[in-house]
């Protein structure tokens, strides 16, 4: 049974004229729109420091300053909806900067038709959210569409904190011989989301872990930990924050697989979905960057607050070659480079 | 975790790399069938613990990559017509047609979801009585039988305005195919657990015996494979030929018989062109006459445009085990998971993908 010779493949055709659902996978597709796109645009330095949010010094204050915005389908799912997301997500943006948060802004696109007692609520869980961050919500703004032109409800948040240190947090600020930490178990956000928009059963309940990290991160300032950056993990997971942080600070990262606290459920969920779990969405985790020697101070503390209590070590910067990238060793102890996801992940066939 | 950790576990890893690497005397070439296995052997580098003289060539086992190109671009017509919800499962949608993918057409407001079981789709059908709901059947023995589920509930339920568009393969053909080539420098097959759990594998006996071919019906996992290989490996230096079980927490030799008489039950084998490999006869399963009525083909007849090949993408050799990909001029290049020559590049069992996603930096043009 002889086969065909000669290889049979189109000529691609990729529509590059539209706007993809992968531009917003947090992923290369992404981050190529906001260089060639964006960027180009804007150009301002401290856009182009592609940091969570901009640390801005006026009259006399250091502030932090960013914004985000909020589609998420269903609107509610276990541990949270888009009103705590809206909240956390933008609040945690600041604290990556190293600040406390003061203030927020919260924008609303409605959908015509959308139940009011839907909206009701979803901001009472950005009051409760707020109160829980320490924030408040002091403007807004409200828009509403033509039914069919929106999701039900958009939410877009904007929020200023205030740095009360000396400390910059940053990838410039990262070294060899840091330690590399999360605060908790990884991808209970995106699979938690997952499972009720498709429909899929798991073993048991999984919930988002949807939360602030403000207070994890002053509270290893105040304590004297030498933190040099964090970053917290959305879209894209674990991969995208070390890919884009190796890459921006030219430093080695060397991560151990076994170290990457994973939960049986979420694991579980990624085999059968083909899924990798280093690169699902969180919205209560990061990474963060410390000095090795306050490595074991700084999990302990992590590790005493109810939003870091899965807290890891999980590597290590290294001096090594190549620069600006990170290192995975598997379980078996071979290595890999990690590199970024293209687009969205999909889940596989078989 | 318990069944995952098992068997990624560092101490057996060694233990069975320095066990193949004893029995091994001279070179020998193994293909690992599945797409599935690629993806383990490159993200864990299993193929790094092994010795020198053993070669891991990867083949045609990835089900979107061997997805016919006329039928992508059917599905892609089909998918666009107004009133249509097409149904596919996640990994065909980055697949490249000649006029796009799934994911493009989607941009352009055609209803495309994606589904984890043609059982989802049927649902959606019962759903929405008033839309045409067509679900893209593609994949080897694996997934047949849900699709044979599907089919036949749709008709016990009567519900019209289900369609498949099929393109099922059966995975034998295609390995007798490669060994009958004259480029073939396969010496050895790992065969596909997940198929075999569901087919069994007798099938493999003849193929095994006529080729004079050790075949080892092997699972995922990093420790799976390597033991996979030293079977193979023990076979080929003891001069045997046999089909052999390393997956038999998984596989009994006669298969799952009630998914068998499923798939016997709604499809019929057929000739099935592969992409990038050409026509192998008795490789497909189309849906037998019974079932006709839900066939997408007839029902949303499409004339297809003639497709430009590029002479480029060099997946076709890729498939066949006669290249690796990074041995393709464009790989990294000129064909990424953006902008994707061939389908290899875009399957989460591809093995461009594999190569893309966890090796680019040991090509230079891709630093």
């Amino acid at each position: 049974m002889p086969m065909t010779p000669g290889a049979a493949c189109p000529t691609p055709k990729t529509d590059q004229s539209t706007v993809l659902l992968g531009h917003g996978g947090g992923g290369a597709l992404m981050h190529r729109l906001i260089d060639q796109c964006f960027l180009a645009a804007f150009g301002a330095p401290d856009l182009a420091e592609r940091h969570d949010g901009a640390v801005l010094d006026l009259g006399g204050a250091r502030l932090a300053f960013t914004t985000d915005s909020y589609v998420v389908h269903p609107l509610f799912f276990p541990g949270g909806d888009i009103g705590t997301l809206a909240v956390n997500g933008t609040v945690n943006d600041l604290a990556m900067c190293g600040a406390r948060p003061r203030a927020l802004s919260a924008a609303f696109i409605l959908e015509e038709g959308l139940p009011l007692e839907t909206l009701t609520r979803v901001v009472a869980s950005m009051r409760a959210a707020a109160d829980a961050a320490g924030v408040q919500i002091v403007t807004g703004d409200t828009k509403v569409v033509d039914r069919g032109r929106g999701d039900g409800l958009f939410v877009t948040t904007a929020g200023v904190g205030l740095l009360e240190h000396p400390a910059t947090l940053a990838p410039g600020q990262i070294r060899p011989g840091d330690a590399i930490l999360v605060n908790g178990d990884l991808g209970r956000h995106g699979i938690a989301v997952m499972a009720v928009r498709e429909g899929l059963a798991f073993d048991g309940p999984i919930a988002s872990d949807c939360a602030p990290l403000a207070d994890l991160i002053l509270e290893l300032l105040a304590e004297g930990i030498a933190l040099h950056c964090a970053r917290d993990l959305t879209r894209g997971g674990l991969t995208s924050a070390l890919v884009e942080l190796a890459t921006a600070s030219r430093g080695h990262f060397q991560v151990a697989e076994r170290d990457v606290p994973v939960s049986e459920i979420v694991q579980g969920a990624c085999e059968i979905l083909g899924l990798d779990p280093f690169s699902v969405a969180c919205e209560g985790r990061m990474v963060l960057f410390v000095k090795s020697s306050d490595a074991p101070r700084a999990l302990a503390l992590l590790a005493a607050h109810p939003h870091g209590q899965g807290a890891a070590v999980i590597g290590r910067v290294t001096a090594r070659w190549p620069a600006g990238t990170v290192t995975v060793t598997s379980p078996i102890g071979t290595d890999r480079v990690l590199e970024m996801l293209s687009g969205e992940q999909l889940p596989r066939i078989c | 975790m318990k069944y995952i950790d098992d068997y990624r576990d560092a101490a057996a890893a060694r233990r069975y790399a320095s066990a193949i690497a004893r029995v091994t005397t001279r070179p020998w070439t193994l293909m690992e069938v599945c797409g599935g296995q690629t993806h383990a052997i490159v993200r864990f580098g299993l193929d790094q613990l092994l010795p020198p003289a053993i070669e891991l060539i990867h083949g045609p086992g990835c089900p979107v990559c061997v997805t016919p190109l006329a039928l992508i671009d059917q599905a892609l017509a089909i998918a666009a017509q107004p009133g249509i919800i097409f149904c596919s499962f996640g990994d065909m949608l980055r697949v490249p047609g000649a006029a796009g993918d799934l994911l493009a057409v989607k941009a352009r407001g055609a209803d495309v979801r994606i589904v984890y079981s043609p059982l989802d789709a049927l649902r959606i059908a019962r759903a929405e009585p008033d839309r045409q709901v067509v679900f893209f059947a593609v994949g080897f023995e694996t997934t047949a039988p849900a699709t044979a589920m599907a089919v036949s509930q749709a008709a016990q339920q009567g519900i019209e305005n289900f369609s498949l568009l099929v393109s099922h393969m059966v995975v034998p053909p295609a390995m007798e195919a490669i060994l009958a080539s004259p480029e073939n420098r396969v010496q050895g097959f790992l065969a596909a657990g997940h198929v075999c759990t569901v087919m069994g594998y007798t099938e493999y006996e003849p193929i095994a015996r006529t080729y004079r071919v050790p075949i080892v019906v092997t699972g995922f996992e990093p420790l799976d494979i390597l033991q996979g290989v030293l079977m193979c490996v023990r076979q080929l230096e003891r001069g045997r030929a046999e089909v052999e079980n390393q997956y038999t927490r998984s596989v009994r030799r006669a298969g799952n018989r009630s998914a068998i008489e499923r798939i016997r039950e709604v499809f019929e084998i057929v000739p099935r062109a592969w992409r990038g490999v050409g026509e192998i006869p008795r490789s497909g399963l189309g849906l037998r006459t019974a079932y006709a009525a839900f066939d997408a083909a007839r029902r949303f007849p499409i004339t297809t445009v003639a497709t430009q090949e590029s002479p480029e993408c060099r997946s076709g050799q890729v498939l066949r085990g006669a290249l690796k990909p990074f041995d393709c001029p464009a790989f990294g290049t000129r064909c990424t998971p953006e902008q994707p020559l061939g389908a290899p590049m875009v399957s989460s069992e591809g093995a461009c993908a594999a190569y893309f996603r966890y090796r680019r930096r040991e090509v230079p043009a891709c630093r």
